[in-house]
């Protein structure tokens, strides 16, 4: 389990990581999802001691990353793959990480294997490895240990559709087990795929969190007027859950027809109204990732399912 | 992936411990790192490499009263006085260059360990490069003896040999604190390069100007008073200018660039 709490972590003025809460469970995939820039290894680093928060904390396993007696045997990192000392074998690479874990020889040969990386390639240097066979050596680091937690930034870059396949299967095993993964990105489509959470992060802020089937499956209304603003403030004192989405439209846990009737209430004449078609996370992120609108995002925060953090 | 090496990773969970990790685990894996690179290998190879070609020049072609085991010894040192230091710093600074830090101290979050860890490799390693050196003097000496019909001199007392240790042990160390201090595999090299040959330039510059530091100048000079270390003898006011010397080049700025480093971002 991980909790992060409060976070925040600033670079003089830039808040990279501004009041950031969210919890990843056991059993589960979290997809941390975000847009370049967004804050996600910022918080990645913060998680697992490499950075210091300005202020609140994280946990892994309900305790600070730094206090874990030894901590690749609980949790699995790979921040960045092409981080590696270029100078060594890959096999080396491992063998440094069994040592420093006090375990024995032969998972040096078990990762390798496990991963898909050959004897003759753990035998290559890291500077003459592919992205995608980084991406592996990194990965057969975070598992040495045989974690219950996986901390992993971006580790679809570089891997080929068998390998991105491959890394599915394993996350999804991996959590299937009981293991806590999470794991960043800036693709939706990988995030829905793997993942059973989301937490996406834009400017250092969560934008929506929840469960994935929640957040995409179309929950909710979408209901449009001229003056989304009076429209939300009127869903949300009938009691309903309301997020206008910047162009117009207003998102609602109301159903079809409660919603037509606190706009009609209201004496706002609608212009549209249907079912949400479960692509507002991808309106979201689309808006957080285009760099015309960057915009307070936490006027559009949304509180759609706060399934995660509940 | 295979279905039984995943397997492997299931059922290992079950036997998994909790012991802090222990320093001589971390002092192994520091010592490894030393070599385990093609440029650190060749570094560290570089070092009897140079000082046999040293050796057997001065075996050679030495004047006689060189060619004593204690003299012998003394100009052995060199190779290793110069190459040991950027073993060092290549220890500390390539962790940042090579961005391997990442992986290193997520593994050991407590960095100040891993740092005590590589200091301590770097210690044996000096001090197993000193008795190389000595042994490679002493079979010098006797080749000499040989080959050129001249008696052979034993004069290493053990006062001189612990006296080359330290002077060994003097350089490495600021090599490493270089290393702490600059963080950055090239510059870190120059900076040391730098103060090995330029800053006993300037001193001696310096001195020939301006005659309190001709007299004082070895209080400061790490370099200067260094060299009193290897000398036949040492006296106690020389013992006490390498101490002020190395606490302003070597422990106040490892100390201040360690505490730094324990703080800063790994990226
Ligand atoms: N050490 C630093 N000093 C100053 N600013 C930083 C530092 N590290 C990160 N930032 C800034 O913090 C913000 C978040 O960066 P971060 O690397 O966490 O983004 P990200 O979500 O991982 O993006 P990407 O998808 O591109 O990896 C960026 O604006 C970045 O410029
Ligand atoms: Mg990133």
């Amino acid at each position: 389990m991980i909790r992060i709490d409060s976070l925040t972590k600033r670079y003089g003025d830039l808040a990279a990581v501004d009041d950031v809460s969210f919890t990843a469970f056991p059993g589960r995939v979290t997809g941390f999802l975000g847009p370049n820039g967004a804050g996600k290894s910022t918080t990645l680093r913060v998680l697992t001691g490499l950075a210091t928060p300005t202020t609140g904390r994280a946990t892994v396993l309900g305790r600070r990353y730094p206090d874990l007696p030894n901590p690749g045997l609980e949790v699995g990192v790979l921040l960045d793959a092409s981080a590696q000392h270029g100078g060594r074998t890959g096999r080396e690479t491992l063998v440094l990480a069994q040592r420093t874990m006090g375990l024995p020889p032969i998972r040096v040969d078990e990762m390798l294997d496990l991963v898909g990386l050959t004897w003759a390639e753990g035998k290559r240097r890291v500077r003459d490895y592919s992205l995608g066979m980084r991406q592996r050596l990194g990965l057969a680091t975070a598992l040495m240990g045989d974690p219950r937690v996986l901390v992993l930034d971006e580790p679809a870059n570089g891997l080929d559709p068998a390998g991105i396949r491959w890394m599915r299967d394993l996350l999804r095993g991996f959590a299937d087990d009981g293991g806590t993964v999470l794991l960043s990105s800036h693709l939706l489509s990988e995030i829905e795929m793997i993942a059973d959470d989301i937490v996406m992060i834009g400017h250092g802020q969560i934008v929506a969190s929840g469960a994935t089937h929640e957040l995409l499956g179309g929950v909710g209304t979408l209901v449009r007027a001229d003056d989304d603003a009076r429209l939300t403030a009127a869903l949300v004192s009938a009691g309903f859950q309301a997020t206008p989405r910047g162009d117009g439209a207003v998102a609602t846990d109301a159903g079809l027809a409660a919603a037509g009737e606190v706009a009609f209430c209201a004496g706002l004449p609608v212009t549209e109204l249907r079912t949400a078609d479960g692509h507002g996370l991808e309106d979201m992120f689309l808006e957080l990732t285009a760099a015309d609108q960057r915009e307070d995002i936490s006027s559009r925060r949304t509180t759609l399912a706060e399934g995660v953090a509940a | 992936m295979s279905a039984p090496a995943l397997d492997a990773v299931v059922e290992r969970r079950a036997t998994t411990h909790r012991l802090p990790i222990p320093l001589s685990r971390l002092i192994d894996v520091e010592s490894r790192k030393l070599v385990d690179t093609r440029s650190s290998r060749w570094l560290l190879a570089a070092v009897p490499l140079l000082t046999l070609i040293v050796v057997t020049g001065v075996t050679l072609w030495g004047r006689e009263d060189e060619v004593t085991f204690g003299m012998h010894t003394t100009t052995n040192m060199m190779p290793l006085e110069l190459l040991l230091p950027l073993v060092a710093v290549l220890s500390v600074a390539g962790e940042w260059s090579q961005r391997a830090a990442l992986t290193t101290f997520a593994l050991v979050p407590r960095r100040g360990r891993v740092m005590v860890a590589k200091a301590a490799a770097l210690l044996v390693v000096t001090l197993a490069a000193t008795v190389t050196v000595v042994v490679l003097s002493a079979i010098g000496t006797a080749v000499a003896t040989r080959v050129r019909g001249i008696e052979a001199v034993w004069d290493l007392p053990l006062d001189l040999a612990l006296r080359l240790a330290v002077a060994n042990v003097v350089v490495v160390a600021f090599g490493f604190g270089v290393g702490v201090a600059i963080r950055s595999t090239a510059p870190a090299m120059v900076a040391y390069l730098g103060f090995m040959f330029v800053v006993p330039m300037l001193s001696s510059v310096v001195a020939g100007l301006w005659t309190w530091w001709a007299e004082n100048g070895p209080w400061f000079d790490l370099s200067w008073s260094t060299s009193f270390v290897t000398a036949p003898e040492i006296s106690g006011d020389q013992w006490a200018q390498l101490a002020t010397s190395a606490l302003l080049w070597i422990v106040l700025p490892t100390v201040l660039a360690v505490r730094r480093l324990l703080r800063v971002e790994i990226r």
